[in-house]
């Protein structure tokens, strides 16, 4: 009788020991390295989402990387949508601080993008929720980095950082 | 020998991660202890003052008008702001002095906050960046712990009620 009391009591504090250890290295993993997620609509097609509803990608993405909130034009990124705290976007970064960018369908014609803010856009012009509504994003809405596409297993491959050839800056600062 | 040191390094290791990570949840999911700097909530709150930042209202989206937030700057997305909540989304409010003859007024954007130092002759806030992102706002202050003078929950905004809402 005696034995299997503390048999029950054993069990009980191994699982809280590991349930204390866990839990919070497995939340901070998924908060500040990487964690994955489902892509849902249309805006960033063909590069994500070519299938439409049938099938939706799930993608790698990478906290670590924008950890400095350094990122380069051509880099599919996830963000806070700055219309609804609830929800995150996926858009491709266009343009980064100073340059300026020709816009399609802003009430302005050129914006220079304000300093701590960045260009998005979703490769689907004309269905896509990005800069072009809402102009540019503070970099401190940046949530992570996009870099692979894990399923369907067919369509694994490392996400490319590349600009469409049809929206080459006007001018950017680095140069 | 050696083996006892690198035994002991890896259970240094692993106790760092593992409260480490523990300080990330706590800091993250229900607040921490943070110490404010320059003139812009003088008299709310002073510069070097300290004070107890919760981030549960952020998550729950409970951050009502006249909440002192902390949030990240929008111009420079490491350093954080520290600023008076005058109107949510949907808000109409003033955005001249009441010295102008003409009054002019804006409305706040969806999922957006317009934030106001309650020192106004000496802080940058939405009068010169505009309504900041719902998504930028980091944590809720809500008491007061240094120096111990003045100590206690924090007051209304010394500024009486710049918003009108309707």
């Amino acid at each position: 009788m005696a034995q299997s009391k503390g048999w029950v009591r054993r069990y009980f504090k191994a699982f809280c020991k590991g349930f204390f250890v866990a839990v919070p290295v497995a939340v901070t993993f998924l908060d500040r390295v990487a964690c994955v997620a489902r892509v849902e609509g249309a805006s960033m097609q063909p590069s994500l989402n070519p299938g439409g509803s049938q099938s939706s990608d799930v993608v790698l993405l990478n906290h670590w990387k924008v950890r400095n909130f350094e990122v380069q034009r051509g880099d599919i990124v996830s963000l806070v949508s700055p219309k609804n705290p609830e929800q995150k976007i996926i858009k491709r970064v266009i343009a980064l601080e100073g340059d300026i960018v020709k816009t399609m369908g802003h009430k302005n014609r050129y914006v220079k993008v304000p300093r701590g803010h960045i260009w998005v856009e979703g490769d689907h012009h004309g269905h896509s929720f990005d800069s072009n509504s809402f102009g540019p994003v503070s970099l401190g809405l940046l949530h992570a980095h996009a870099t692979h596409i894990l399923w369907p297993p067919e369509r694994w491959q490392k996400l490319e950082s590349v600009l469409p050839p049809e929206r080459l800056l006007v001018q950017s600062e680095a140069e | 020998m050696l083996r006892g040191v690198l035994g002991k390094t890896f259970r240094l290791v692993g106790y760092t991660i593992q409260y480490g990570c523990i300080a990330h949840c706590a800091f993250e999911y229900v607040g921490g202890v943070v110490m404010c700097s320059g003139p812009s909530m003088e008299p709310t709150i002073q510069n070097s003052d300290v004070v107890f930042a919760e981030n549960l209202s952020r998550h729950f989206y409970g951050i009502q008008r006249g909440d002192i937030v902390i949030a990240k700057s929008p111009s420079d997305p490491k350093s954080n702001i520290c600023k008076r909540v005058i109107g949510l989304e949907g808000d109409k409010i003033l955005t001249n002095s009441p010295s102008d003859f003409f009054k002019s007024h804006s409305y706040v954007p969806t999922g957006h906050v317009w934030l106001e130092g309650d020192n106004l002759q000496n802080s940058t806030d939405s009068r010169y960046y505009g309504p900041i992102p719902y998504g930028l706002i980091r944590g809720r202050i809500f008491f007061k712990i240094w120096p111990l003078s003045d100590i206690g929950f924090l007051r209304d905004s010394p500024n009486g009620h710049r918003f009108s809402d309707d």
